[in-house]
């Protein structure tokens, strides 16, 4: 059963059978612009909880997308590096960026759920 | 003044709109009260005393073009057609700026697209940028680049690598904690085997320049393939980019990165700059690349347009992840160079390079003729080296007071070094005469007899 | 992650399509030329050069002689002539029109300076050649320098840096050196956040630790935020401050003194980014404000040609405590003349120099010095003084008939030569800075710069410079007051997202661009 969390830098983190997929969320991506490259990392990278994990850029601007939760890499999705817009037009499906295991689920309760993460937005703007 | 459109009926309406008596109090609202101590710095000129002054300065000047002329050690004195001058004078070009508005700045970005493409080809590479400041700076930014790529940290330079080249890169180098090491110095000959004996498993990249500071010419393929097996990149460097009308590209010779100095095309001496900076690069290395670029892509209507991209590798987004401070490129020397290359064609460049190299073999026969002249290099293109039976820094002075400039004694670029005080390395373009050839050599012969 | 810089990047869909769509059989329309590209028209066959015949036959090449087709298209001087008067045509400049863009300082390039620059005696002289060869360059250099470094009241120069981002390389090597030379392992440099991103992205480089420091409600820097970050990160640290002065809002740092002695009891040195000299040259100097290094920018404050992007020139002043650190080469003025000192060796007996190096080939842009000292001596003190005088005016008065209008991020102050505005004043007209931007095109402008300084939405930074006359700015400030006005009235939005409908190109798709680059030509056959 997939549950997902998202992070008040506007990743969220989607968690099934202790493999968390990563990626940014619609509102990011509207703020972004197109989104023309992402640099993400290979696999059996280590990050803790806040690390700089990927970049994501647009014509006009790049920035950083951090991890929500400590772990390592074990893929990245190459459909995303050749299609750079799956990130405009699916951010919360097809456009994931990586996936990675999760070290320590408490991290988890930190992350907020898609309620709070919608009002946190309109809270925000 | 001349350059001043306002008169005081001008600023007297416009300080009235804006509610203040006068400019100085304009300054003092901003915080900014005018405050300068007296100097004496003279008032404004005509444009008449102005040209007079500035002649004066320039007749003091001995022209290359006044008599017998064989400087060269990266800098070359070529013929640029009378059309190219005219061109880039053209207001459009000369008084435009950055093509941050491509719909209004396609004649720039299609001449960018045009030159990028020209470069890449001229070098033998896949892509090239819009251009850096010169072939010394895009050096320096070719190292780091490699740094970046490799991960590494230690550029590995040819010791026959201009020496202002590998000062600029020793001075980024220490700025920003990377280390430098350099081979032997070896006047007419291609150095390379201390150079490859050098590479190891923490050299991010080696620099190599052919035609050389002497003028040697390098087959690089030996030396790239020794680089690639360590994991560095092969950097190379062309000061007289002429040279490729007649000799092999070292892209095509297994260079990974390419820096030139352009200023032989299209771009006159001028005392060292503005000049040129040529960069040109493997298709997969284009993320990593510094500087501006332009590329290729379509308006609302469907039309071909072109625009400036992958702006995010540069400063003004990345701030402090950007691949490089620079901002600028050297627009208006970047056209000059594409022009001239136009008006030349492949055919042009390459009868031009042919007649650059007879003048230099013609001039090298008739130095050797000189007692007291030994040439020193095995293979050259339009500049080569020899070796005199005394210093040759005196020597070029001498001649220089009888109106010959007979080329760079090596003690200007390695005060230093004694053993190389007796080496002077000429020049010869399309624009010797046989009439300079028998100056130089008689004055040469009366030199080295005194 | 949160970064709303992103804006639309490509022209967007629409029901009905503005522009009548008539096309011509030939793809020209009447002076508005189609011209394809060099490698569509041009021939590996065809040359627009004449050269003499070779003498000699035989070749020295060590067996690298380049056999392949290189791919360099010719054409003949006819045809080349129009090929790039036809590419000329399809770009806006400054002497077609005003060029507002903040902080480039567009000012007109006067011809006299072309004319200079291409004297037999200047244009034609090799930097290798013997000094003694090259007097009167090296007067030139020395007579340019002596201008700087009175306008600035500072105590050293350094001309040899390339453009201004390569000046402002310079200043801060300059401050590490000296550093170095203390033995001193300051690491921290104190950065505006409205900062050019070159000055955060040069401290990197260097292997500085960037720490910003925010503005206030009313956009300058307090000397009481400045202390705060010197505090926080510990005097000790504090290797130095870049400010930019006016900054890049076009406001006059008010406490910069006492900035600079905050900065300097704490041990560090003050970069000033000079850009924005236009505003105070001949009436102000930052020596006297405290700078320890300043780097001019020849092409925007001097008038040297911008040339479509370049080339540029960036001299650096520095004071008393960076001098000894210049790089090589320098001037030296002695008995026998003037000479560039290449290597220490050349030095004076008694010199202090501790050069940190070497930053070009060779000893700087010459071909703009005389472009710049043409525009100096043209100038003279008074005039200096008159043009910034006029270009603080003329973006003074732009403000005061636009500030109804336009909203001032940091409230209606005296600005310097250029003034900032935001797009708050179109919220919910649905019209953005970028289509403004646009329809001005339409409308015969340059748009100002737009998106910068990114410490306000939407920012328009407006400089007119002094070359501009009252009847120019007024065009531009009714045109501007009026598209404005249509926008937040809400009629017409359409068109501003059309714009802009009368150039060679309309809306240029940016994101395509970057997606799959294609950055040379390629024929089809390859």
């Amino acid at each position: 059963m997939t549950k997902t969390y998202y992070s008040p830098s506007h990743e969220y983190v989607s968690v099934d059978g202790g493999i968390a997929t990563i990626g940014i969320t619609t509102y990011a991506q509207s703020q972004l612009g197109d989104i023309v490259f992402v640099e993400l990392p290979e696999t059996g990278r280590g990050f803790k909880r806040g690390d700089e994990a990927a970049v994501v850029e647009s014509v006009k601007a790049a920035s950083e997308v951090y991890t929500p939760v400590t772990g390592e890499t074990t893929e990245m999705n190459e459909e995303l590096v050749a299609n750079p817009g799956l990130a405009n037009d699916d951010p919360e499906n097809s456009g994931w960026f990586f996936k990675q295991t999760i070290i320590n689920e408490d991290e988890l309760t930190k992350l907020m759920d898609r309620a709070q993460y919608d009002a946190f937005v309109k809270e925000n703007r | 003044m001349r350059y001043l459109p306002h008169t005081e009926h001008t600023r007297r309406a416009m300080l009235d709109t804006i509610g203040v008596a006068s400019i100085e109090e304009l300054f003092e609202q901003a915080g900014a009260p005018l405050a300068l101590p007296p100097t004496s710095l003279p008032p404004h000129k005509s444009e008449m005393e102005v040209e007079q002054h500035l002649s004066k300065l320039s007749g003091m000047n001995r022209a290359a073009g006044d008599g017998a002329f064989f400087v060269g050690c990266g800098a070359y004195r070529h013929h640029v057609p009378a059309s190219v001058d005219h061109l880039i004078q053209r207001s459009e070009f000369l008084t435009s700026y950055t093509p941050y508005q491509p719909e209004i700045s396609q004649g720039t970005l299609q001449y960018l697209f045009e030159f990028q493409t020209q470069v890449a080809n001229l070098l033998g590479s896949e892509i090239a940028n819009a251009s850096l400041y010169d072939g010394s700076t895009g050096c320096g930014e070719a190292v780091l680049m490699a740094h970046r790529i490799t991960r590494r940290k230690k550029a590995l330079l040819s010791g026959n690598l201009h020496p202002h080249y590998a000062g600029v890169v020793k001075t980024l180098s220490h700025m920003s904690s990377f280390l430098v090491e350099q081979s032997e110095v070896i006047a007419g000959q291609s150095a390379t085997t201390d150079l490859i004996a050098k590479i190891d498993d923490e050299t991010s990249c080696v620099v190599v320049q052919t035609p050389d500071v002497f003028g040697s010419l390098y087959d690089l393929r030996e030396i790239a393939e020794a680089a690639q097996a360590k994991g560095a990149l092969l950097i190379a460097v062309v000061t007289e980019v002429v040279s490729l009308g007649a000799i092999k590209a070292p892209g095509d010779m297994g260079a990974d990165i390419v820096i030139a100095e352009g200023q032989s095309i299209g771009n006159g001496l001028n005392f060292g700059g503005p000049y040129l900076g040529l960069f040109a690069c493997r298709q997969k290395y284009v993320r990593q690349m510094p500087g501006r670029v332009c590329g290729e892509t379509v308006d609302a209507d469907g039309k071909r347009g072109f625009v400036l991209t992958l702006s995010t590798r540069e400063q003004h987004i990345r701030r402090e992840k950007a691949t490089s401070n620079i901002c600028t490129n050297s627009g208006l020397c970047c056209l000059a160079f594409s022009i001239h290359m136009t008006l030349l064609g492949e055919l042009g460049l390459k009868k031009l390079a042919k007649l650059n190299h007879s003048k230099a073999v013609q001039l090298s026969k008739a130095l050797s003729s000189i007692e007291g002249v030994e040439v020193l290099n095995q293979s050259f293109f339009n500049e080569f080296t020899i070796r005199l039976n005394k210093p040759a820094e005196p020597i070029v002075e001498s001649l220089a007071r009888k109106n010959i400039l007979a080329g760079v004694p090596a003690s200007r670029l390695w005060p230093d070094r004694a053993e190389l005080d007796n080496l002077l390395m000429l020049a010869a373009t399309e624009t010797v005469s046989d009439t300079h050839i028998d100056d130089l050599c008689a004055g040469l012969k009366e030199a080295l007899d005194a | 992650m949160l970064n709303n810089k992103g804006r639309v990047t490509r022209p967007q869909e629409s029901a009905d399509d503005l522009v009548e769509a008539q096309d011509s059989y030939s793809g020209h329309k009447g002076l508005l030329m189609n011209e394809p590209l060099l490698f569509e028209v041009g021939g590996l066959d065809k040359t627009g050069v004449d050269l003499p015949e070779c003498a000699e036959a035989e070749t020295m090449l060590g067996g690298l002689e380049r056999v392949d087709e290189i791919g360099l298209p010719g054409l003949s001087e006819p045809e080349a002539v129009r090929h790039y008067v036809r590419l000329s045509q399809q770009n806006y400049a400054i002497d077609s029109g005003f060029y507002p863009l903040g902080s480039c300082t567009m000012k007109h390039n006067p011809r006299l300076n072309e004319k200079m620059a291409r004297l037999p005696g200047f244009t034609d002289i090799h930097p290798l050649q013997p000094q003694s060869s090259v007097q009167g360059a090296l007067q030139l250099m020395d007579e340019l320098s002596h201008w700087l470094l009175e306008l600035t009241g500072m105590d050293s120069i350094a001309l040899s840096p390339k453009a201004g981002a390569h000046g402002e390389l310079c200043g801060m090597m300059a401050i590490k050196a000296a550093l170095e030379a203390a033995n001193s392992s300051r690491d921290i440099v104190l950065v505006p956040e409205s900062a050019h991103g070159t000055n955060p992205a040069t401290a990197a480089q260097l292997g500085f630790k960037v720490a910003s420091i925010p503005a206030d409600a009313d956009g300058t820097v307090r000397a009481s935020a400045v202390q705060t970050a010197i505090e926080e990160n510990g005097a000790e640290s504090i290797a130095g401050i870049m400010l930019t002065n006016p900054n890049t809002c076009g406001l006059f740092e008010r406490e910069i003194k006492a900035i600079a002695d905050a900065v300097h009891e704490a041990g560090g040195y003050f970069y000033c980014d000079g850009a924005n000299f236009n505003a105070i040259m001949g009436r102000i100097r930052p020596g006297d404000l405290g700078v320890d290094a300043m780097h001019f920018n020849l092409h925007k404050t001097f008038s040297t040609p911008h040339g479509g992007g370049g080339p540029g020139s960036g001299p650096v002043v520095l004071s008393e405590r960076l001098s000894a650190f210049a790089p090589i080469p320098f001037l030296q003025k002695s008995d026998h003349g003037l000479t560039l000192v290449e290597n220490l060796n050349d030095a004076e007996e008694d010199s202090q120099a501790q050069p940190f190096g070497r930053l070009t080939a060779f000893h700087g842009q010459m071909g703009m010095y005389v472009r710049a000292l043409s525009y100096i001596l043209s100038h003279g003190l008074d005039g200096l003084a008159q043009a910034s005088g006029d270009a603080v005016l003329n973006a003074n008065y732009i403000r005061a008939r636009l500030k109804d209008l336009l909203n001032q991020p940091f409230g209606d102050q005296a600005c310097m030569h250029e003034v900032l505005f935001d797009e708050s004043s179109l919220a919910d007209s649905g019209v953005t800075t970028l289509d403004i931007a646009k329809r001005l095109i339409d409308e015969g402008f340059h748009p100002m710069t737009i998106y910068f300084p990114l410490v306000c939405k939407g920012a328009m930074l407006i400089e007119p410079t002094e070359s501009e006359s009252q009847a120019s700015i007024d065009l531009f400030v009714e045109t501007l007051a009026s598209l404005i006005k249509e926008a937040i009235a809400g009629e017409n939005e359409e068109a501003f997202h059309q714009a802009p409908v009368h150039t060679p190109r309309r809306r240029l798709d940016e994101t395509a661009a970057a997606r799959k680059p294609i950055l040379r030509y390629e024929s089809s056959t390859n």
